[in-house]
């Protein structure tokens, strides 16, 4: 049924951290592997040894270089200048509360669940028709040529509730990969969840909100990086403080509380 | 957008279907009663209409992965414009089906049942074009002219074949058709030159830094998710460049305006010539609208591609 479900109180997505990422894919990898069985399996791989490979997959890690921004303001609204840093982005479905892959879905295919807001794909009743594709800005849904239908993330809806893993496994596979803990899991709409409070904590956004699709999953954005220039300078006349200071020790320790 | 040629294909065929439905439609709602074998025109250009139409929806059938789930199509009408189109269109052929049995009387029932052919058929080709103008994430679809424009196309396309069907009375519902067709023809030229104009001037209304969750930065790509392409990019990722949008653009406007308007002068002017001027007008249009939708498709650029 395309028309979505009145919203639901428990809200599982991920919140993903933008300022732990490194890039490394294991996300993208572990996501790959997982679902090559499972309820979205086996992921679509076309000539993957060969010439030309192509396949589908949930989850994609961009990378991009942010230009700096000067300092600006004063006094105690003042942002330091921020410098040019590498962002890495992994993307994958949101999960939105209004998504119009849902709605424009012309078999009853793509549908919200009521019961935890995942959004899925019933590959039984799929034309793959690609409209959905067409619908999300965010780049969530692939189609399978060899298939014939639309794939996309799931939540590890076949992890989270599968009774026959550890209860340190019911997590998406994603999340459990990541070796930085840049990911996490949990019911965004529960604002006393962990997960609930790293988002207040850090300030996690919606991708695009203006477009209104509402997404569950929240991105935190990378913390401000300290001035860049004074902080060189104030390690300079640091040091020269304490080549005089006691023992390699006591200068170390030095160094590092400064911090 | 990758211009998917079973797609652009199926909405100007099926446009020229349902609109020649909708003329003849018209002409049986509204004009006096048939004259001599006017009936049986219209009996042969309805089904002509109607195999116009089911070759395009057939045409469609191959832009899908698991075209004999199609069915499952009409169910999500209550939400989706693609199921609704295909609830209008299958509707529409229930009175033209009708028409068939009906005609040569023309009752004031049979009146009736052509008025909604009418209906339904401009009805179809709204949700057909309210599929594309009902997409977010390509604002170039979001443009007011988008529905207005698919209609003008369905009736120009759908027109042409009944004024060359019914050669040239002197008076009566063909007569009024000939200068009506050329005003659709003159408002679409304007209209397409009204929309490119626009979406060359408006830049997309977000950035990457907006599609990254950092709307203060600015982003510029680093390294690709992935080495070789995938479905995203290619469904997604095909933008028509500025140099060679212009002469496809210039190839539409002269077949779908300028060529089916000089021949409509010169069917009009000189009566010996229509035998020639209105098949030629007909041909051309229907290939005009071809192209203007391949640069409609060509032309837009989804957001995904921002993050790439």
């Amino acid at each position: 049924m395309t028309g979505l479900p009145p919203p639901s109180k428990k809200k599982l997505g991920l919140v993903i951290d933008l300022d732990t990422c490194v890039g490394c894919h294991a996300c993208a990898v572990s996501c790959k592997e997982w679902n090559a069985g499972g309820i979205a399996g086996p992921l679509t791989d076309t000539d993957p040894y060969g010439k030309d490979p192509s396949g589908v997959w949930f989850n994609r890690v961009h990378s991009y270089e942010l230009e700096p921004v000067p300092a600006c303001g004063s006094g105690h609204d003042a942002t330091p200048a921020q410098p040019a840093q590498t962002l890495h982005f992994p993307r994958s479905c949101l999960h939105c509360e209004t998504p119009a892959c849902v709605t424009v879905c012309p078999t009853g295919a793509s549908y919200k669940r009521a019961e935890d807001g995942i959004v899925l794909v019933d590959e039984d009743k799929c034309i793959g028709c690609k409209l959905c594709s067409w619908a999300c800005p965010y780049g969530a849904r692939e189609y399978s040529a060899v298939e014939g239908v639309m794939k996309k993330c799931t939540l590890c809806v076949d992890r989270i509730y599968n009774d026959n893993l550890d209860e340190a496994e019911r997590q998406p596979a994603c999340v459990q990969a990541c070796p930085t803990r840049a990911r996490h899991f949990g019911d965004l709409g529960d604002p006393d969840s962990d997960i609930s409070k790293l988002v207040a904590a850090r300030g996690g956004v919606d991708l695009m909100p203006e477009l209104g699709y509402r997404p569950t999953n929240q991105y935190l954005p990378p913390r401000p990086r300290r001035n860049g220039a004074s902080e060189a300078e104030a390690d300079a006349r640091g040091t020269a403080a304490e080549l005089d200071a006691g023992n390699p020790l006591q200068r170390w320790m030095q160094r590092v509380l400064r911090r | 957008m990758h211009p998917a040629l079973s797609v652009i294909f199926f909405t100007t065929l099926s446009g020229a279907g349902f609109g020649l439905w909708f003329w003849v439609g018209l002409r049986i709602a509204l004009g006096p009663t048939p004259q001599g074998f006017e009936a049986l025109g219209w009996w042969l250009l309805l089904v002509a209409g109607g195999i116009a139409a089911a070759i395009g929806l057939a045409a469609s059938f191959l832009h899908l992965g698991k075209p004999q789930r199609a069915w499952r199509a009409f169910s999500q009408w209550r939400t989706s414009w693609l199921s609704r189109e295909g609830v209008a269109s299958v509707a529409s052929f229930l009175p033209a089906l009708a028409l068939l049995k009906l005609l040569p009387q023309v009752t004031p029932a049979t009146r009736i049942v052509a008025a909604l052919l009418c209906v339904l058929c401009l009805a179809t080709i709204a949700c057909t074009a309210m599929i594309y103008a009902s997409l977010k994430p390509i604002p170039a679809w979001r443009h007011r002219l988008v529905v207005p424009g698919y209609l003008l196309f369905a009736l120009l396309t759908g027109g042409l074949p009944l004024l060359m069907a019914g050669g040239l009375a002197q008076r009566g519902f063909v007569a009024l058709l000939l200068p009506l067709l050329a005003v659709a023809a003159i408002a679409l030229v304007l209209l397409k030159l009204a929309y490119w104009r626009d979406i060359d001037r408006t830049p997309l209304p977000q950035t990457r830094g907006d599609a990254i969750g950092l709307p203060q930065r600015q982003a510029r790509v680093f390294e690709r998710p992935h080495t070789e392409a995938n479905y995203l990019m290619r469904e997604m990722g095909f933008v028509l460049a500025r140099r060679h949008a212009r002469p496809l653009r210039a190839t539409a406007l002269g077949l779908f305006g300028l060529l089916p308007l000089l021949c409509l002068a010169l069917a009009w002017g000189s009566g010996d010539l229509a035998w020639i001027a209105l098949p030629v007008a007909v041909v051309s249009a229907l290939a005009g609208a071809f192209v203007e939708r391949w640069l409609f498709f060509a032309q837009a650029r989804h957001l995904v591609t921002l993050y790439y």
